[in-house]
């Protein structure tokens, strides 16, 4: 590893050791570079809590054979989309016994366990990681340049050309450096779920998987008339159940967030399966929901933002996915930043390696092509009209009321349009929408 | 399900109070409170955002038209902050390093 120079401390400063920040700091100390990686909470995935499944492919390029060692719950194996109305619920369920075997999918994981785990190969690659500090702001010398951070540490500047910001949603760095300036409402969502303890025979039983199979059921109705989704998850001897429910809908009505989940857990479609299960540990965190439309600048000179803190999360209604673009951003940004060291440029110039790389990948590219569809996911129709529509189509479809004969579907479908009250234009638009949308 | 019978399960299995919920995450407490509010603000607020939303219910409402804010157990989650829009009203930064909400299976 080469020496920072004379007054620096290190050559970068990666700021939140949760999946965006160690993978920074794994790609930059694997080109040789001193990295300190810092983090406020005790260790690493302590501040850290998500629905609850993790798609670590890109792990490929880091950690080869990575499902050998990762902290794994369970293998997500089945896959559910439920459309809850007040009574009824449609379930598509798609079922892969190979996504339980090598290379694998997706899995269940504590993130408290999956963050420590990946923060343990940035110290491994070289990195130093720094435990129960918050940093506090930039550091700027007398031209205004960014060259490091202060700590709440006695004495606890830190010194770097670079620093990488993977802070978190809220992400303060980003705000202060003035790449981050409008934090609107409506871009956020709050997920609060509770991990329910239940017996691994149970939840095999329950959910129609053995072993270290797990479940990933995806909810949209069901929240109480906010708008949002629900989510249910196994893991080996919990399941993770919870809401996210768009800020300002939820500021606007009556009912805690709380209540709103105790609502799921009641709907006859839900409430068999957690059944007698007891909270264990009850949870909070805000999601940056608007993809595209609320990403901040993600290149200062002498600073890249990674993660949550650039709002890379996918919130695409059927993918539902933010560890994996945290994973990847922070490669992204520790390799640009290694980059920018070796050639002594750390302009936002020098640094364009990072956007470069997310432009070429998934990582921007999925963004891109799903742009429409976050809005769509959480609009008031798609939130409020639809689940009851579909579900009240199925029903008729499926329910034999003779004497009678069966009606036809088209019919079915125009009655229960306007039962619902949407108009025949809207749907079609919607339609469309989420037909280009999902491309 | 009959009725009845449907209401007698509800009860075989109640909902847990809010101090018990809260009581299953760890919070590292330290003195110095990392949130503030400003009850000025808040008298005049009339929407009250932070109240419904706060998913650790932190802030609540008092007889005088106030709010009485615990920073405790906060879940450092910033709902509070990005929901109210009194400017000012909410003070919102991280607790010192070490401290605060623990999570161990989320």
């Amino acid at each position: 590893m080469t020496a920072p120079a004379h007054d620096f401390d290190a050559d970068i400063i990666v700021v939140g050791a949760g999946p965006a920040g160690s993978c920074a700091a794994i790609a930059a100390a694997r080109e040789g570079k001193s990295v300190i990686l810092v983090e406020r909470g005790p260790f690493p995935g302590s501040k850290n809590m998500y629905g609850g499944v993790v798609y670590p492919r890109i792990l490929d390029e880091l950690i080869p054979s990575w499902w050998e060692t990762m902290p794994v719950q369970r293998w997500v194996v089945k896959r559910s989309t439920m459309l809850l109305s007040d009574t009824g619920a449609l379930n598509v369920d798609f079922r892969a016994n190979a996504w339980g075997a090598p290379p694998y999918n997706g899995a269940t994981a504590y993130r408290p366990d999956f963050d420590n785990w990946l923060a343990n190969h940035a110290v491994a690659a070289g990195a130093r990681l720094v435990c129960s500090t918050t940093v506090t702001g930039l550091l700027r010398d007398s031209h205004g340049r960014i060259e490091g951070v202060s700590t709440d540490r006695p004495d606890g500047d830190l010194r770097a050309p670079i620093v990488i910001a993977c802070d978190g949603v809220n992400s303060f760095l980003a705000k202060e450096s003035g790449l981050y300036p409008h934090t609107d409402a409506s871009n956020f969502t709050l997920g609060v779920k509770e991990t329910l303890a239940l017996p691994k025979h149970v939840i095999d039983e329950r959910f129609g998987v053995r072993d270290n199979q797990g479940v990933d059921i995806e909810i949209l109705g069901g929240t109480s008339g906010v708008n949002g989704g629900g989510f249910i998850y196994t893991n080996l001897d919990t399941v993770a159940l919870g809401v996210v429910l768009k800020l300002p809908k939820l500021a606007a009505q009556q009912k805690r967030p709380e209540q709103i989940i105790a609502e799921l857990k009641r709907h006859p479609a839900v409430a068999p399966l957690i059944e007698g299960a007891e909270v264990k540990e009850y949870s909070a965190h805000v999601i940056p929901e608007a993809g595209l439309e609320m990403m901040p600048t993600m290149v200062a000179d002498g600073m890249l933002v990674a993660g949550d803190a650039a709002a890379l999360c996918l919130a695409a209604g059927i993918w539902l996915e933010g560890v994996n673009f945290a994973m990847a951003s922070g490669m992204y940004a520790g390799q640009a930043a290694a980059e920018a060291i070796t050639k002594n440029d750390v302009s936002s110039r020098g640094l364009s390696g990072y956007t470069d790389r997310l432009e070429k990948t998934f990582v921007l590219r999925d963004h891109k092509k799903l742009r429409k569809v976050p809005h769509l996911v959480l609009s008031d129709r798609v939130q409020h009209k639809y689940p009851a529509f579909v579900a009240g189509v199925v029903e008729r479809v499926f329910r034999v009321d003779n004497p009678h004969p069966k009606p036809g579907v088209r019919r079915i479908v125009r009655e229960e349009r306007k039962k619902a009250g949407i108009g025949l234009l809207d749907l079609l638009r919607d339609g469309w929408t989420g037909m280009r949308g999902f491309g | 399900m009959s009725h009845t019978a449907r209401i007698e399960r509800d009860n075989a299995w109640p909902e847990i109070s809010f101090e018990e919920r809260i009581g299953t995450a760890e919070f590292r407490i330290h003195e110095k409170a990392h949130i503030t509010v400003n009850g000025d603000s808040c008298r005049g607020c009339t929407t009250r955002e932070c109240v419904v939303a706060c998913p650790a219910n932190l802030f609540v409402p008092t007889s005088d038209g106030g709010i009485l804010f615990n920073y405790e157990n906060c879940f450092e989650c910033g709902t509070c902050y990005l929901v109210c829009n009194k400017e000012g009203a909410i003070s919102w930064t991280y607790p010192e390093g070490g401290y605060g909400i623990v999570f161990h299976r989320t």
